[in-house]
């Protein structure tokens, strides 16, 4: 483990609040992007069938 | 052919099925190493260790600015041309410029804390930063409150040019108001103060890994949209029938 | 055009509201301000140009959602924009009537509130240019997010949320002027800047609230 010294805080606390915040958007992102894609593919299947 | 034929949603969707992976695999590739190797970096003889911070806070800070104008590009597009993707595409980016805006922020403020002795300082950059997540808020909430699409577009779009304007303009009038603690541009070619290459390259590669990334999650996004937008009509024209 | 003018500043009177309503709310935050700060006269000055700019922007803020709301309502803003008259024009007008009903009043009101803040009288004159000068540009750009929400039914905090980010050059060079007033110092620069502001506002931004009507109107 590579010693960050007195700043520990600061950037463990940079890294962290940066990474959180992408991944809850890469989150969002692809979980919206699931549900549009089988919002639609339900919905032109359903129109088959009937 | 011409570039207008992406605007077609069809050939948008058929062109980033092909794109997305190769987008999405750069994109992990140099912004996984681009941040690792920022904070494997040596630390700077004045700023300590949080010199790493800066592998984070100048590629956000950068695309924060640049998402802006991609979207001030993509409104012009959609009002002079009309093509749907384009608008799509503004909105789509919208959020991904509001987190970048928040993180610019949210690292700036833990290493003014040990470098400057404060977490917030009025200073110009500071406020332009501040000013310009308003704008993206203001931007999202437009586009949020209204139900026709079309309209919605067309708001956003003249919202976009005329904040545009402003920001540049509280950019400028923020100099004016106060002089501040910030360091000017971390990458100019000409000034003496160049940073070392030691940090440079990581720089570069990390800011390389976040233009990726947004490109990847824009057209993630861009493609939600466009499958939405594609369900509502669908929906509508059963309704008519 | 002169026409849409009295008929809109007759509405405003009517209504009551019009003319009081800002410069009450005015009163109220000046009045207010000392409460939270302290009596101190040495803690007012300072803060003084600030308080009654951010005022100021606050009152105007009260009642933009009326500049087109009412007339969405009883449909004579669809006439207005099939009238022969620009519609550009016509939203021009109407945020010279909100100028004349609130920023006027604001204007003549502040060194009245000036002295409740302890405003320096060195500061007074400038206090009224800088109002003066800035306020038509605040009526403007109010209009701009007032035709940006028209057609919303809770538009009124999204309205001010796009139309404060926009307040923000206004603003600083506003309390710049009345700062170096008080101060003594050059007011030059910041006053241009401010006048400026107002003049490109004035010229450009009827064009993008036309183009925002016009598309709430389809």
């Amino acid at each position: 483990m590579i010693d960050l010294g007195k700043y520990a805080f600061a950037v463990l606390a940079s890294y962290g609040v940066s990474l959180a915040l992408l991944a809850g958007l890469i989150w969002q992102t692809l979980v919206a992007n699931a549900r549009a894609r089988r919002a639609l593919e339900d919905h032109e299947r359903g129109k088959k069938d009937g | 052919m011409s570039i207008w034929e992406y605007a077609n949603p069809v050939r948008f969707m058929r062109m980033t099925d092909r794109l997305l992976p190769w987008v999405v695999g750069g994109a992990v590739l140099f912004s996984v190493t681009g941040v690792v190797w920022g904070f494997l970096t040596p630390d700077d003889f004045r700023q300590g260790s949080t010199v790493k911070i800066v592998f984070l806070h100048v590629p956000a800070a950068m695309m924060a600015i640049n998402i802006w104008v991609m979207m001030l590009v993509a409104s012009l597009v959609w009002i002079i041309r009309r093509h749907h993707v384009s608008a799509l595409a503004a909105k789509a980016a919208a959020p991904i410029g509001a987190v970048m805006t928040l993180i610019a922020l949210a690292t700036g403020a833990l290493w003014g804390q040990p470098m400057w002795g404060t977490w917030w300082e009025w200073d110009p950059r500071l406020t332009s930063f501040l000013i310009l997540f308003l704008f993206y808020i203001g931007y999202i909430a437009l586009w949020a409150a209204i139900e026709d699409p079309d309209s919605a577009a067309d708001l956003t779009g003249v919202l976009c040019l005329v904040g545009s304007v402003f920001a540049l303009l509280s950019r400028y009038a923020v100099l004016f108001w106060n002089q501040g603690l910030h360091q000017g541009a971390s990458l100019s070619v000409q000034s003496g103060e160049r940073m070392s290459h030691v940090y440079r390259y990581p720089l570069y590669t990390a800011m390389v890994g976040f233009g990726l990334l947004f490109l990847a999650l824009l057209i993630i996004r861009t493609r939600t949209e466009i499958r939405r937008r594609r369900l509502a009509a669908l929906q509508a024209r059963e309704m008519r029938a | 055009m002169l026409a849409l003018l009295t008929r809109d500043l007759r509405l405003a009177v009517r209504a009551g509201g019009g003319f009081g309503l800002g410069v009450a709310f005015f009163l109220i935050l000046s009045a207010l301000v000392p409460f939270g700060v302290g009596p101190d006269r040495a803690a007012l000055a300072p803060v003084a140009p600030g308080i009654l700019w951010v005022g100021a922007l606050l009152a105007c803020l009260l009642s933009l959602d009326r500049i087109f709301a009412l007339d969405h309502e009883d449909g004579s803003l669809d006439l207005l924009a099939t009238a022969p008259m620009p519609l550009e024009g016509a939203v021009a007008i109407k945020a010279l009537a909100h100028w004349i009903t609130t920023g006027l009043p604001l204007v003549l009101a502040a060194p009245l509130f000036g002295v409740l803040l302890q405003l320096p009288p060195a500061a007074m004159p400038w206090l009224v240019l800088s109002l003066l000068i800035g306020t038509p540009a605040l009526s403007m750009l109010g209009a701009f997010g007032a035709a940006l929400t028209v057609g919303l039914r809770r538009g009124g905090l999204l309205l001010s949320l796009l139309v404060l980010p926009l307040y923000i050059p206004t603003l600083i060079f506003g309390a710049e002027i009345t700062r170096r007033g008080a101060e003594g110092a050059a007011i030059v620069t910041p006053l241009v800047f401010q006048a400026g502001i107002t003049l490109a506002v004035l010229a450009l931004i009827p064009f993008a609230a036309a183009a925002a009507l016009r598309v709430n109107l389809r």
